[in-house]
């Protein structure tokens, strides 16, 4: 029985609220997948969705939008934890429903 | 690599042991270490210890099982990084090709017992449509299934529904077999820390 659950919060709190080069308003819009603009949405959402979809040229216009590498670098791994907490939430509360006493 | 930063930006202290990996190893050094490695605290250190916990903390499913669920949701979600890497340790961990050829290719077809095959269905469609529903979790519990196993394999998809993420967004470079051999025995011999 390995428990992920305090250390999943820890990174999460970490890529959230800890010091970082984008600024947390970034951080977590890319998290959530939502309320970015163009061109980081496409790329966030792709990582979201279909990751192996990302292109050189994506990289390039958030690159071009005025971001560091630093600040890309930090909201691609919101956008990958995010979507994969969404998953393993909705995944929790289906074993959570699935297993509870009538 | 898309970020010169994850090649290039780290600090002395890693481009030392990035040059005595490549010496000991005598294999490139993997772009998941060059992640893992940039800037730690932010994701690296916090992540790792995730994902130590998921694929080599105490669980019922073997670390063969972990490392096949791994490779399973990197093929879903067509990393090919990730499958090779996570198809090799899987072998090294079962001493056994065949068998994780065979799920690979085949998942239904494929000799395995009924309560990990209906755990990797679940994973699949997970992975791939981004939720389950109760009658999902339902179906590998009759399957012979515990709870707990269930939230363990639901571990290793975190992690690797995240790390496979960043695998394709940053354009890791897919090396010769070798390599992800020589990755293979580390993770097997020392895990995820």
């Amino acid at each position: 029985m390995s428990d992920i659950s305090q250390a999943r919060e820890a990174v999460v709190a970490r890529i959230l609220e800890g010091d970082g080069k984008a600024s947390p308003a970034q951080r977590r819009a890319a998290f959530n997948n939502t309320g970015l603009g163009e061109p980081l949405r496409k790329l966030i959402d792709k990582v979201a969705r279909h990751a192996y979809r990302v292109t050189d040229e994506d990289i390039d216009g958030a690159r071009a939008s005025g971001l560091s590498e630093d600040q890309i670098f930090e909201i691609v791994v919101c956008a990958a934890i995010g979507q994969a907490t969404r998953q393993y939430d909705t995944a929790l509360a289906a074993l959570e429903a699935a297993t509870r006493k009538e | 690599m898309r970020l010169a930063i994850l090649d290039s930006g780290q600090g002395f202290g890693t481009k030392v042991l990035f040059a005595l990996i490549r010496t000991i190893s005598r294999q490139p050094v993997l772009d998941v270490i060059k992640l893992v490695k940039y800037r730690a605290d932010f994701y690296g250190g916090p992540m790792q210890r995730v994902t130590h916990e998921a694929m080599r903390g105490p669980s019922s499913w073997s670390v063969g099982d972990r490392e096949l669920m791994a490779a399973l949701i990197a093929k879903t979600n067509g990393c090919e990084w990730c499958t090779k890497a996570h198809r090799a340790v899987a072998e090294g961990a079962y001493r056994d090709e065949k068998k994780v050829s065979a799920v690979l290719s085949n998942l239904e077809t494929s000799a395995i017992e009924e309560p990990l095959r209906a755990t990797l269905r679940m994973l699949c469609k997970l992975t791939r449509e981004h939720a389950v529903d109760a009658d999902d979790i339902r179906a590998v519990l009759a399957a012979g299934a515990s709870r707990q196993q269930i939230e363990d394999a639901l571990a290793v998809c975190f992690s690797f529904n995240t790390i496979g993420r960043l695998a394709d967004a940053f354009g890791f470079v897919v090396p010769g077999p070798k390599a992800f051999e020589a990755g293979a025995k580390y993770l097997l011999a020392r895990g995820y820390r």
